[in-house]
């Protein structure tokens, strides 16, 4: 069987020690930074991402991704433990898996939360195995004006995504793509937006943008807000978890996994919606709704899958598509791209080591979590008491080493306190800063896929919606920005939103 | 006259208005083309087009009274952390790697409202050496250790 083949040969990349030992690194800083509120994982794959041009680029992304999912999983250890969601998409364990702790049922509440996790990491494996290779395939026939309406597409279903105000999500997204332009045109060689700055000709550092925005910005809206660290040093008890309860758990898992693997997929999807939208459903479908807030198992078990599994799926458009589905994916383009990869339905076919590698190590990294994380919370718990105020400098301190390192050049470090400026006066105005972020990854591919389908149809727009897929495509765009802007939506929209504040 | 009720929006679409002036302006001297030959200027004119066009409807959505917060600024801890980069910035290849993240922790510590200037030192130390330890013999970046006048730029 091609399935098994491709596993075994992924399996066998993944098991190298090189990449066991960068999974298990990933996993870990994952972990870490999950545990820690204040820094994302957007911004520690920011900086992490120079320390990794060294290694093969399977290894980097590995380590890589193993610090996306751990992020997702040591979140929801804090919410647990302390009621502190470290991550966004453990927000929701926290209503029902807080009260469990405090009912002296922690351990059964990190227990499901870690097998729950390991079952949907494991599904939404086979999944990307199983679904990556005809997707791809279809991709393939893509010429440009599939692509760009693709671009069109995934652009649009992110400001559908991102809080706040449409409007807004749209500009940050046009001002992002503007400042992909930045740097020499492949296309005629003409230095755009570059003010005769020598470092400005291969563009701005993505790696500067993104600690700007999401590190030192982070930084000082966090500095802003009185920190208050109310540890409650809860028993955990026994870690196991019993029958009843298990049989209680297990069709949320379920649930929550197969409603996490859809999210995840959808471009602008990703963990946290898909936490939210579990959420939601195990309430629904509930005998007795007003258990939840108070100690359901299902409100762990639910979310906890779910938002591992879309952590995992939403790899699947950047892999076969090269098209991010969030800034973590984002991050993942841009490092497949420093390793000279462009990304898209070419890498399963042209690197099926680097393809297969990653998928297979997704699922050692999901064991590692659990292996981890299950005899080490005592010591993430003791963690959090590292006060913020010598955390910050060393994240600090890292990303300024890290800019510098992108490129060996102080310049981009300036960059980053420009953007460190720009991301604070951004998230002051309720302007998210994610999807500037894809928009500029986005907007050199977007470019030239727009010049070339225009060349192909001889400068005829029409070309976008006479080829049915395209027109698909921007049919679902449309429909998409019409839904997020509809007053009902809105309202709803709103409300969840609110929710995850 | 037209009351401002919401200065938040105002401000934020005239930033972005500002920001898509600026790509007209900088673009004008970039070939245009036809759009089956598009020219180095078309792409970026279309977005500082698009910035000018939806950053007005912001803007003027300021004069519509609105139920969200207005931001509260607090420059201070945006500005003392940020002085603490561009510090290292400076130092760190003139001073070398110790003097500079000393500096950062040091400067960068000052925002927070529980700053201690002994700890803040006693950390910056610590993260002075520690540093040096990981990114310069560890993973071997280019950056003096010592201030460059005092080993001469060895």
């Amino acid at each position: 069987m091609e399935l098994l083949d491709n596993l075994a040969l992924g399996l066998s990349v993944a098991c190298t020690p090189i990449n066991l030992v960068y999974a298990f690194v990933g996993v870990l800083v994952g972990t870490l930074i999950g545990v820690l509120p204040g820094i994302g994982p957007v911004a520690t794959i920011a900086m992490l991402l120079p320390t990794t041009y060294g290694l093969p680029p399977v290894t980097a992304l590995i380590m890589l991704a193993g610090i996306y999912y751990g992020a997702s999983f040591g979140g929801s250890t804090t919410a647990i433990l302390v009621n502190l969601p470290g991550e966004m998409s453990s927000v929701v364990t926290v209503l029902d898996g807080h009260q469990m702790a405090r009912q002296g049922r922690a351990g059964p509440a990190l227990c499901i939360a870690a097998l729950g996790s390991f079952f949907a990491g494991s599904v939404a494996t086979l999944l990307i195995a199983a679904f990556a290779p005809p997707l791809a395939d279809l991709a393939l026939k893509f010429d440009a004006a599939e692509y760009s309406s693709l671009m069109v597409l995934g652009l649009v279903s992110a400001m559908a995504m991102a809080g706040g105000s449409v409007l807004k999500a749209v500009l940050m997204t046009i001002l992002g793509l503007l400042l992909g332009v930045v740097g020499t045109d492949v296309n005629s060689g003409v230095s755009r937006f570059t003010f005769d700055i020598s470092e400005l000709i291969d563009g701005i550092g993505f790696v500067a943008i993104t600690m700007g925005l999401f590190a030192f910005a982070e930084i000082a809206i966090n500095l802003e807000q009185r920190q208050q660290h109310n540890l409650l040093a809860e028993r955990i008890g026994g870690l196991w978890i019993k029958w009843p309860e298990f049989k209680q758990a297990f069709p949320a898992v379920l649930r929550g996994t197969a409603l996490g693997s859809m999210l995840g997929i959808l471009p602008g999807g990703g963990a946290t919606l898909s936490a939210f939208a579990s959420y939601a459903l195990e309430k629904k479908v509930a005998k007795d709704p007003s258990r939840f807030g108070k100690g359901a198992i299902e409100g762990v078990a639910g979310p906890e899958s779910a938002n591992n599994a879309g952590a995992q799926t939403s790899f699947i458009p950047m892999l076969t598509l090269g098209l991010p589905s969030n800034a973590v994916m984002a991050l993942m383009v841009g490092a497949l791209i420093i390793h000279d990869i462009q990304p898209g339905p070419q890498v399963m076919t042209r690197n099926p080591d680097l393809f297969w590698g990653l998928v297979a190590s997704m699922w050692i990294g999901n064991f590692f979590l659990v292996i981890l994380n299950l005899p080490l919370i005592g010591i993430w718990v003791k963690l959090l008491s590292v006060p913020y105020r010598l955390l910050f400098p060393l994240i600090l301190l890292a990303c300024a080493i890290g800019a510098f390192s992108t490129s060996n050049n102080m310049f981009d470090v300036w960059v980053a306190v420009v953007f460190g400026v720009l991301g604070y006066v951004f998230i002051k105005l309720g302007c998210e800063p994610a999807p500037l972020l894809l928009g500029y990854i986005l907007g050199p591919l977007l470019e030239e896929n727009l010049r070339r389908a225009l060349v192909l149809s001889r400068g005829d727009f029409t070309v976008f919606v006479t080829r049915p897929i395209s027109l698909v495509m921007l049919l679902i765009a449309a429909g998409l920005l019409l839904l997020i802007a509809a007053p009902v939506i809105r309202k709803q929209r709103a409300v969840v939103f609110a929710e995850e504040k | 006259m037209a009351r401002v009720r919401n200065p938040r929006d105002l401000l934020a679409g005239l930033l972005f208005v500002a920001f898509g002036v600026a790509a007209l302006v900088l673009s004008h001297a970039y070939e245009i083309g036809a759009a089956s030959r598009m020219g180095p200027g078309y792409f970026p004119r279309l977005l500082g087009l698009l910035l000018v066009v939806l950053g007005s409807v912001l803007a003027l959505r300021g004069f519509w009274p609105s139920s969200e917060p207005q931001p509260r600024w607090r420059w201070r801890p945006l500005l003392v952390v940020l002085a603490g980069v561009a510090s290292f910035t400076v130092a760190a290849p003139r001073l070398g790697l110790v003097v500079a993240s000393l500096l950062l922790v040091f400067i960068s510590s000052a925002a927070s409202e529980e700053f201690s200037w002994k700890e803040a030192l006693i950390s910056g130390a610590i993260q002075g050496l520690a540093t040096v330890a990981v990114f310069v013999y560890g993973l071997g970046i280019p950056l003096p250790i010592w201030p460059v006048f005092l080993t001469g730029g060895q």
